[in-house]
């Protein structure tokens, strides 16, 4: 009440008589805006990293804002695919040049919408989720960069993902149009269904002059090794589908089918072999009494009963991927994502990644015309070897598989491998599963030398304060033949050398640090290297009674 | 009054807004940091997109009544290219497995010595066949080595010889071999006639040319190369930090004119006469001086100056840039040498690319980035160089250091391509002890190797099965085979006992048997030879194996103790008794020893564990013609057990804690009818030993000066804090 009184006193002479219903009005008003100003000079001053992080940079656009691109008719058309590029002769290196940090820079254009003369759009889906997907991991990712100038790979922003939405010679064109584009050298296409009906062709049919292409469902035939990349088939329910990591081992199912397209005679022989080993195996169709629609999608039918798909994939130790019209399949994903082991038959199929992934650690490759013997060739493989690869399995999708980013940064890897090769990833970091990369030992002496005495070897002692020990020491292994040099290491650098010489190790202080020392390591291993072994090394004479003047070593033993 | 105090409030307010986006414009503009570039990162765009799949078309249903899959498997194979779905007849291999053929040889045809080398390699390998009825390969008795026409060793009218081959059916299943092809000026990769499907085991092989999984890229070898065993690489010991006096060598003749000249020329831009040094000769042929250029008469002074071998053993990198064709001999020496290959030959299809990871063992660089080889080498990190140096030697010892080897490996390469899913997987090749010694038959998993353990991260099983070899029939219960076996079967790491019945007379009942915690199966030898002992039975499950004699004095410590010691060594043998070679210089021959040395290389079979792929690699690795000799002596079996296995692991094999029995027994204090009481046994040793040194090409067997003991053996403490207490009492 004091307040107002004496805000009263004052009052009239400012906002007379103004309503209190008013007065807050304004005040808060005023408050508003001058916090907003304060905010915006706090802005204005403030150190400028705040400022670039993605929150206030997210801009949220359309596609339909893309400019627009008119193809004329008689726009160029790229050459067909040269089927005897190499990085030699078709990529030019000198564009990705002398780097400290051995990193490709990758460009990325930018979204343009291209249309024909009568407007008609180059592809019936425009930009796709997936290829949006690669390109903003791309974008985001180390080997990104924004000026034109200094990259070293391009990646049109024209999504030839799948064949079958593209007008392929109008594509071609737009290819071509690409400012950059200087036929097609350093160009990275990625396409993960190739071919349309009736053949079915196993590389993109769009002209790409010298592009490489990153391509799902390669032939041998089509696959010009150590220039192209061959990529999986995305499978969406990668993202759909939470499936949990389930532990190796044996699983209700021996083999399981689990595609819907087979080809009539490739059915006919799985169900011959079901005849035969009967509950081991399942085969699945799709489920005809469903009614169409996105969720008969994700359900698989045998004789009525219906499974849930991908689900069912983690009830088997193995799980069919056949060729169907193409070479590549997107239930290849969904297998691996199940951590079921693979058994692949597509003749004359590059597997996804097959320059750096060693598939026979994940997978049985089978030719397709041994399928009636696949249920004996399976049952042939150690149990071990199967749990094995049903870990591999699922550490393949989790690496390299489970997302478009994954699919992307492992093609980026890959060229960036071929362009750098001395400092290419080692098989062992393609291949091992991170469980395995830590505790397998991977010795840097590998080599098994047995190595001569000529250069005989150093000595190092390491002192603290013992002094006559440690002269003890250095008389006695000086008189050690194959001693070449004997390094002292002192390591105490303000104490003079004490008069006890009492062992070092009855010092119980001493011992207590040497455990902490030994924790401390094992936690920065993450592991206890340490092996215990319950063998000692000894001379082949070591103490047994026998002259000593014949033995090597006479001195070990009867010291 | 009121209206205008209120006008006067709200007209400040609007002005501070003003103010507030106007300061806030400019500072939004700054936040992408580069004002000026159209899209700085890919942007989020907020509309729906659509799947690249539409989820009613992941799979065409019309690809069901099309032709049938068989058809389109086929389709390829008018291709002009060949892969071995398409050329190759696999059901040849399916019937008698696969076995390669070689026409016999015809008086008057020429062959060279190292086509003769190759041949002989051939024949003497276990996939020989003289039966073409059998063969699933072929390979020609003419020598197609050196295509080069103005090379004295090139055979003329190849092209109607092969013709005439009755069995040549346009090359389907050939393997043609190939050092040289083209000639001056161009040197293209044609061989002069016509291959058909033959497939190509060529050097220098260009990735143009190259059919991959078909052709088989193999290394340049001198006619002098050796056709068996080889000399071993030059790195006796690893020196840490791995440098050495040259960073970067090379020492080659410069082609004046003509393909191929352009790397070799440029490398003087990168020579600094101090840690890098390539040196060049324009000396070869005998017109050079017409071509002559500037720079020749200081080079050549240059490469005079220089000792080629000098320079070999110690550089860390070698330079191997193309010649006239794309491979050249620099990168054999190299290897052998531990000097890292820099590979500069833009588009070679590296030796054995199919197989071997050449990334671990080389640096591969690029032609046009000659002038950028010095500071990339440089940056290589030390870890690096140790580790690349290595596996130039694992790789020439495995692969290259004999004809043998090459071809050997060219034909391993082909056979996986025929096992399909059982072939080899890049880990058995790249891994020590190389793919020609891990038999992918045995089994396609790597753990059930002794050499890959610790690579995968899992151990060996901790048990192991005994196989006890009965000569002698029973007669009373003190004999010593029913101590063995129950001194054996308390051990708690047994899991079965085998005996394996090689004696004339018959099996004797089960009750005769000792009764045993573990179960004991009793084979009867169906040939009751001396290699059936190393038979790999179905029956032994476990990873080790305890090979005894029955005539063995063994305690169940020992047995205890062995076995752990085994477990840290699972590619080695681990035993009691030791014995050791050593060269005879008098008789020009090896020598056998059993006296008490301070070394040892062998440790015998009559008490040794060992991995039971040894097993499998004795039976199918080894040639009929040594298996034999041992059945007929009955006698060296364990000789060539170890052997064979040092040959493996290029490692002694182990001596555990010393056995006083083994030591009278061999004093002849026991009267008891051995077979080591035999002197002509000692005898027959020596000349197996000779034998068998003679088929591996070199002597495998290396000298160990060391025994394993238990901790605290014969260690001046109490009895009671010792673990394996009973060695100490024997």
């Amino acid at each position: 009440m004091c307040a107002s009184v004496k805000y009263g006193s004052r009052g009239p002479a400012l906002i007379p008589r103004m309503k209190t219903k008013y007065r807050i009005y304004y005040i808060t008003l005023f408050s508003v805006v001058l916090l907003g100003l304060i905010a915006t000079g706090m802005f204005q001053f403030w150190p400028h990293s705040i400022e670039s992080s993605a929150e206030w940079s997210l801009d949220r656009r359309s596609v339909h804002d893309a400019p627009l691109v008119r193809i004329p008719m008689s726009s160029p058309i790229p050459e067909r695919g040269d089927l005897s590029c190499r990085m030699h002769t078709c990529f030019d290196v000198y564009r990705c040049g002398y780097n400290p940090k051995n990193k490709i820079k990758v460009y990325i254009y930018p979204l343009q919408r291209f249309v024909d003369e009568v407007g008609v759009p180059i592809s019936s889906t425009g930009l796709s989720r997936e290829y949006n997907d690669l390109l903003s991991a791309i974008s985001d990712s180390d080997f990104y960069t924004d000026d034109v100038s200094r990259a070293c790979l391009f990646i049109p922003s024209i999504d030839v993902l799948n064949q079958n939405s593209l007008r392929i010679r109008e594509t071609a064109q737009a290819l071509a149009m690409l400012p950059r584009w200087d036929k097609g050298m350093n160009h990275l296409l990625f396409n993960m269904l190739p071919g349309g009906p009736p053949d079915y062709n196993t590389a993109l049919d769009v002209p790409r002059d010298r592009a490489l292409l990153a391509g799902g469902g390669f032939s041998t035939w089509t696959y010009r090794q150590g220039y192209d990349v061959s990529i999986p088939v995305y499978s969406p329910l990668s993202v759909e589908v939470d499936l949990p990591e389930r532990q190796p081992g044996p699983r209700r199912y021996f083999i399981l089918s689990s595609q819907t397209a087979i080809h009539r005679e490739y059915r006919v022989e799985l169900e011959r072999l079901k005849e035969e080993n009967g509950e081991a195996l399942l085969l699945l169709d799709k489920c005809s009494n469903l009614s169409q629609g996105l969720a008969s999608v994700r359900k698989r039918c045998y004789k009525g009963q219906v499974y849930d798909y991908p689900q069912i994939l983690q009830e088997s130790s193995f799980c069919v991927v056949l060729r169907g019209a193409r070479l590549g399949q997107a239930t290849l994903s969904d297998v691996l994502q199940a951590g079921c082991v693979p058994v692949i038959m597509a003749d004359s199929y590059i597997l996804p990644f097959s320059e750096v992934l060693d598939w026979k650690r994940a997978s049985v490759v089978i030719p397709e015309e041994k399928l009636p013997e696949m249920y004996t060739i399976l049952k042939s493989i150690p149990h071990r070897q199967v749990e094995e690869m049903q870990r591999q399995a699922r550490w393949f999708w989790e690496a390299y598989f489970s997302s478009m980013k994954a699919i992307g940064m492992t093609t980026l890897q890959i060229i960036n491998d071929r362009i750098y090769p001395y400092a290419a990833l080692t098989y062992e970091e393609w291949n091992n599963p991170p469980v395995v990369k830590w505790t397998s030992v991977n010795s840097p002496l590998f080599l098994p030398l047995i190595p001569p005495r000529s250069p005989g070897f150093t000595a190092v002692v390491l002192t603290y304060d013992r002094i006559e020990s440690l002269f003890r020491v250095i008389t006695e292994i000086s008189k050690v033949p194959s001693l070449a040099k004997l390094l002292v290491v002192w390591n105490n650098q303000n104490k003079s050398p004490p008069e006890a010489i009492d062992g070092l190790s009855l010092d119980q202080t001493h011992m207590v640090e040497r455990s902490e020392c030994i924790n401390k390591f094992a936690s920065v291993f993450a592991t206890m290297p340490l092996k215990v072994v319950e063998h000692r090394a000894d001379p082949v004479l070591y103490k047994d009674d026998f002259p000593e003047k014949l033995k090597s070593f006479p001195n070990i033993g009867s010291l | 009054m009121q209206a205008k105090k209120r006008y006067l409030i709200l007209f400040s307010a609007g002005v501070s807004l003003i103010l507030l986006f106007y300061l806030q414009g400019p500072a939004s503009k700054r936040t992408p940091n580069r004002g000026d570039d159209p899209h700085p990162h890919w942007p989020h765009f907020s509309d729906p997109l659509r799947a690249f799949i539409p989820w009613d078309q992941t799979e065409t249903e019309d690809y069901n009544v099309r032709v049938s899959p068989r058809h389109k498997r086929d389709d390829n194979s008018g291709a002009s290219k060949c892969r071995m779905d398409s050329c190759f007849d696999f059901s040849l291999c399916r019937r008698n497995g696969f076995k390669v053929y070689v026409y016999p040889q015809q008086k008057g045809e020429k062959i060279s010595e190292s086509y003769q080398n190759i041949l002989s390699s051939i024949e003497g390998s276990r996939f020989y066949t003289s039966d073409p009825g059998q063969a699933c390969l072929f390979v020609l008795n003419l020598d197609t080595l050196d295509r080069d026409q103005l090379s004295p060793q090139y055979v003329h009218n190849l092209k109607t010889k092969i013709q005439n081959l009755n069995l040549w059916n346009n090359g389907r299943n050939h393997l043609i071999f190939n050092l040289y092809s083209g000639t001056w000026p161009d040197y293209t990769e044609d061989l002069g006639f016509d291959i058909g499907q033959a497939m190509l085991a060529k050097a220098s092989i260009s990735t143009e040319n190259f059919r991959p999984n078909f052709d088989i890229s193999i290394p340049l070898f001198s006619k002098d190369h050796p056709r068996t065993g080889g000399e071993r690489g030059y790195l006796k010991y690893n020196t840490i930090p791995p440098f050495r006096k040259y960073v970067l060598v090379f020492k080659g003749k410069r082609y004046l004119t003509g393909i191929g000249s352009d790397t070799r020329n440029a490398l003087y831009h990168i020579h600094n006469a101090e840690d890098v040094v390539l040196l060049t000769t324009c000396k070869h042929g005998k017109d050079w001086q017409k071509h002559k250029d500037a720079r020749c008469d200081k080079d050549n002074a240059e490469y005079d100056r220089y000792n080629y071998k000098e320079m070999l053993h110690n550089s860390t990198f070698c330079l191997v840039p193309r010649g006239r064709r794309l491979g050249s001999f620099r990168f054999l020496e190299a290897l052998q040498a531990a000097c890292v290959p820099v590979m500069l030959s833009n588009g070679w299809e590296l030796p054995f690319s199919e197989i071997i990871d050449w990334h671990t063992a080389a640096v591969i660089g690029d032609e046009r980035l000659l002038l950028q080889i010095p500071s990339t080498v440089r940056s290589i990190h030390q870890d690096r160089i140790l580790s690349l140096r290595q596996q130039t030697q694992f790789l020439w010892e495995a692969y290259f250091s004999s004809v043998e080897k090459i071809v050997l490996t060219t034909l391993e390469i082909i056979q996986d391509r025929v096992l399909q899913h059982n072939a080899r997987s890049t880990l058995m090749w790249n891994r020590l002890p190389g793919g020609l010694f891990t038999l992918p038959q045995y089994s396609s998993y790597l753990g059930d190797f002794p050499f890959f353990y610790a690579v995968l991260s899992v151990k060996p099983q901790q048990k192991f099965t005994a196989v006890i070899h009965a000569v002698t029939p029973l007669v009373s219960q003190s004999q010593p085979i029913f101590k063995l076996l129950v001194a054996v079967a308390k051990s708690q790491y047994c899991a079965q006992i085998i005996v394996l019945w090689n004696c004339d007379k018959p099996l004797p009942a089960k009750h005769r048997w000792p009764a045993t915690s573990v179960p004991v199966i009793v084979i009867e030898g169906e040939s009751k030879v001396m290699s059936s002992r190393f038979l790999p039975y179905d029956n032994i499950r476990t990873d080790a194996i305890l090979s005894l004699d029955e005539d063995t004095v063994l305690s169940t410590t020992e047995v205890d103790f062995a076995f752990t010691v085994w477990q840290s060594f699972p590619e080695r043998i681990v035993g009691y008794p030791a014995r050791s070679h050593f060269w005879d210089s008098n008789k020009e021959r090896w020598g056998y020893t059993s006296k008490w040395t301070n070394d040892y290389s062998m440790v015998l079979t009559g008490a040794a564990f060992y991995h039971r792929y040894y097993n499998y690699l004795y039976t199918q690795y080894l040639p009929g013609s040594l298996k034999s000799m041992v059945d007929q002596l009955s006698n060296c079996e364990d000789i060539l057990m170890n052997f064979l296995v040092s040959a493996v692991t290029k490692m002694p094999p182990i001596k555990v804690t010393q056995k006083k029995q083994y030591k009278e027994t061999m004093m002849g204090q026991t009267s008891r009818a051995s077979r080591w009481a035999d002197p002509d046994h000692f005898a027959q040793r020596q000349t197996c030993m000779n034998k068998f040194a003679s088929w591996f090409g070199t002597m495998p067997l290396v000298h160990s000066q060391m025994r394993l003991d238990p901790v605290l053996f014969k260690d001046q403490v109490s009895i009671l804090r010792k673990k394996y207490r009973d060695i100490e009492r024997l």
